[in-house]
């Protein structure tokens, strides 16, 4: 566990970093320090691994002040990942990783074998172990960053920004591949970034900070989201607060119904038959397995004796209620031409569907609860 | 234009008289032959570069390191290109004495800036995060320089010596006028007694001696310096 | 180790001289012009041949980015071999005791430093310039010599600066078979045991040095106003 108990950094000329700065990182979960440049986020991570020095104040890691430690041999017990990886590139993959485990006297063999495992933990093949770090990708490098991080298996991780430096896609490639480390490490996690949605993403607590070194809320995600301490806040968090605060919810609530369905093999007469009796002007069309193709327009049903399967309407996107939260769901609906979500199950056959006034009506209930 | 004729004349048979000067067997040997002043030359240079090196190399790493003192350096490595290197050994040569002690400081004088400002910038040149992640997982400050910051250097640092190494073979060349013995000699005898056929054979050897220089630092930086490295400044 | 050895703590001893003898000095004013133009006509000639050749094998090696290696290969080779060599290997073979034998090893230097120069500063243009350029409608050749060179310019006057110190420097070497300029100082100095003569040539050396590089770094400020360099 991490404390930080009135921090406050002034700098020779004077400017003030970090002020009157006071939050616990507890055990086990993803702590993110989140704000614009210059909020003091940056200065605070380091402070915890004492390549900056607090002015005032006091921070503890494990109950001890960190400040009575040598820097040297706390950092050792402190992984530490920076954006564009720090990789030395004199030294290949695997003897990047194997740093730290070498520092605290592992033998080269040892080190290597801790390395290999670590490469296979973060993702990436075997082959990358020899290769130098500018053979590889950004994202490449930041997973080696990583496990170069993770080599002495420290309890504490400490993140500066570490994937800011790559594209979006290989970004949420890496932010998932964190959590499912997470969910098997379960490190003590600080994580800086200025970008809010990472933050909410990964946070399991947020510290959101600004100019000057203020800490201006310090909160679980969904209250950052649903109750934002002050304009600040609200302005940082950005639009849409209350459509992304319903990812929060888990769409598992949601009660589905059996809609009306068709097969590829129905006569166009079959059809108009069955939306009649369901009285709807859609037909949701599934294949063999029960799988969804697409939504069927009675309307645009003329004359013809089958039905045209490729006109048939996208779907959008499907949504898992075990798995996706309201927020999918919503979309889900907005996305279907019939206004309705449809929901599968892990083989991705349709187990039901909700329409607009039953996901509002689980989105009412939901922030009645916030 | 006679007398420039003449020269002509001369150069025309002067070649073939190099080449013949070159392998005569008897010039190879003997306290003025091939290989004793090959040895001596070699000698002197070694031994100068290694003062040399012993001076510039801790000097540019402390200055590359703490990233003072690049004024100084720039204006050392100025001077040292503006003083002609005769001038200072002609000096040294009549306040101290002909001979070995007064070359050996203009030799050093004139090697030590290439090591230094190739060092400290090499140094400086290391990415800064590079220095942070290596502190930030807890190597201390001399292992940083040691494990990091030379070995990304290095490429610099090879060059700094292989540039002052070259120096100092031309030094030494030059110096042979006040007394140091060594390859130049052939060269300040030859012209002095219009042996042109040595003055070739001298010029030949010592260009040789130089690309052979040369050639070993190439080969040494292909083996110091880590593939990885070596891609990023090529 | 010889030198080691071979240095007695004795053997340092200072032979007491007469250093500066003011008097010789001024009355020499005339000789030191004399041998001045000499001297920097040699320097100036090897440095502007090697402008004059690294000018096109620099524009090429930033148009054909292959073919710099091997130029850079040969020029640093070239680079290598020391100046008194060279000069007495052309003196003994090919151009006897003429200027050429000082200006043409001389020029080569010139072309090594000058050619890197060239490249770099070619290459260092950011390339949305060039690729503005050719958007406006620029030809290649037009756009290289009034878009990139120009913009090139501080790069290539930083390698005239150290091509032109070291020249002046380099032609000293020349004074060893004879060939003419400041070298004579030394020579003679030595000779006569004379150190106001070797110390009068050193500064006068170094102030033409100083003083070409100095009007170098100006005309690099007037002729590149934009680039400030911070170095």
């Amino acid at each position: 566990m991490i404390r930080f108990e009135r921090v406050t950094k002034r700098y020779a000329d004077g400017t003030l970093a970090v002020d009157d700065l006071s939050f616990e990182c507890a055990d086990g979960e993803i702590t993110v320090l989140v704000g614009t440049s210059g909020c003091g986020k940056t200065t605070s991570l380091r402070m915890i691994n004492r390549l900056v020095d607090p002015t005032s104040g006091t921070i503890l890691v494990g109950g001890e002040d960190v400040t009575k430690s040598d820097p040297a041999v706390l950092r050792r017990n402190m992984g530490y990942v920076i954006q564009h990886g720090g990789l030395f590139p004199h030294r290949t993959v695997i003897d990047n990783i194997a740093t730290v485990p070498r520092l605290l006297g592992a033998s080269r063999a040892k080190a290597r074998a801790r390395a290999y495992d670590l490469l296979a933990l973060v993702g990436l093949s075997e082959s990358m172990a020899k290769r130098y770090p500018y053979q590889l990708s950004g994202g490449q490098q930041q997973r080696v960053g990583v496990a170069r991080a993770l080599a002495a298996d420290p309890p504490v991780l400490l993140m500066d920004e570490p994937f800011s430096a790559v594209d979006p896609v290989v970004r949420g490639e890496l932010q998932h591949e964190l959590q499912r480390l997470q969910a098997q490490l379960h490190k003590t996690i600080v994580f800086v970034t200025h970008d809010i949605d990472e933050a909410v993403k990964l946070g399991d607590k947020i510290a959101v900070m600004q100019v000057g070194g203020h800490l201006v809320q310090f909160d679980t995600p969904e209250r950052i989201l649903a109750r934002p301490e002050n304009d600040f806040v609200e302005s940082f968090v950005g639009t849409d607060r209350g459509i992304r605060w319903l990812s929060f919810f888990a769409a598992k609530g949601l009660e589905l119904r059996i809609p009306a369905t068709i097969e590829t093999t129905t006569s166009a007469d079959e059809a108009r038959r069955i939306a009649r009796d369901a009285s709807t002007d859609w037909l949701l069309a599934l294949d063999a397995e029960r799988h969804p193709l697409g939504w069927l327009e009675v309307a645009a049903l003329n004359g013809g004796a089958s039905i045209d399967l490729a006109g048939l309407r996208s779907l959008g996107h499907t949504f898992r209620p075990d798995d996706d939260s309201l927020r999918a769901a919503l979309d889900a609906t907005v996305l279907s031409p019939a206004g309705v979500a449809v929901a599968v199950d892990d083989q991705g056959s349709v187990v039901g569907v909700a329409d607009h006034d039953e996901v509002t009506r689980a989105i009412r209930a939901a922030s009645g609860r916030a | 234009m006679g007398s420039e004729g003449q020269v002509i004349a001369a150069a025309n048979t002067s070649f073939g008289g190099v080449i013949s000067y070159l392998t005569s067997g008897s010039h190879w040997h003997g306290s003025t032959g091939f290989l004793d002043r090959i040895i001596q030359h070699l000698q002197y240079s070694a031994e100068t570069l290694l003062i040399a090196v012993a001076i510039g190399l801790p000097l540019g790493l402390l200055s590359g390191h703490t990233g003072r003192g690049g004024a100084v350096l720039s204006m050392l490595s100025n001077a040292s290109r503006a003083l002609p290197t005769l001038g200072l050994l002609t000096l040294f040569a009549i306040l101290i004495g002909v001979g070995l002690e007064a070359a050996v400081i203009p030799l050093v004088f004139l090697a030590v800036p290439s090591i230094l400002v190739n060092t400290y910038v090499g140094i400086r040149d290391v990415d800064r995060s590079l220095v942070d992640a290596a502190r930030g997982m807890g190597l201390r400050p001399w292992q940083v320089l040691l494990r990091i910051e030379i070995p990304v250097a290095l490429p610099l640092i090879v060059l700094g010596l292989r540039t002052a190494a070259l120096q100092v073979v031309s030094t030494a060349t030059i110096a042979a006028f006040v007394g140091l013995g060594g390859l130049g000699r052939y060269i300040i005898d030859g012209q002095a007694s219009r042996n042109f056929a040595e003055l070739g054979a001298g010029a030949i050897l010592v260009a040789a001696f130089a690309i052979a220089t040369e050639s070993i630092f190439l080969v040494c930086q292909r083996f110091l310096v880590s593939p990885g490295v070596r891609a990023r400044t090529s | 180790m010889a030198l080691l050895t071979g240095i007695q703590p004795g053997a340092l001893t200072f032979h007491f001289h007469k250093v500066s003898d003011w008097a010789w000095v001024t009355s020499h004013i005339g000789y030191f012009w004399q041998l001045s133009r000499t001297h920097l006509y040699l320097a100036f000639v090897a440095v502007a041949i090697g402008l004059v050749l690294a000018l096109p094998l620099g524009c090429l090696a930033a148009r054909v980015p292959r073919i710099y290696p091997p130029i850079l290969a040969v020029t640093t080779m070239l680079y290598s071999l020391p100046s008194l060599a060279v000069i007495a290997f052309l003196a003994s073979s090919v151009t006897g005791l003429s200027d050429t034998t000082v200006i043409l090893p001389l020029a080569t230097y010139g072309l090594a430093v000058l050619v890197r120069s060239v490249t770099e500063g070619l290459n260092n243009v950011p390339n949305e310039v060039s690729i503005a350029a050719t958007a406006m409608g620029y030809r290649s050749m037009r756009r290289l010599v009034t878009i990139e060179l120009p913009a090139a310019v501080p790069v290539i006057i930083a390698g005239l600066r150290v091509a032109t110190v070291s020249s002046i420097s380099l032609v000293t070497v020349g004074s060893l078979i004879g060939i003419g300029g400041l070298g004579q100082l030394f020579i003679a100095g030595e000779n006569t045991d004379f150190p106001t003569e070797i110390i009068a040539g050193l500064v006068i050396v170094a102030m033409w040095a100083l003083i070409f590089d100095g009007l170098f770094l100006l005309s690099g400020r007037i002729l590149a106003p934009w680039a400030r360099r911070a170095r």
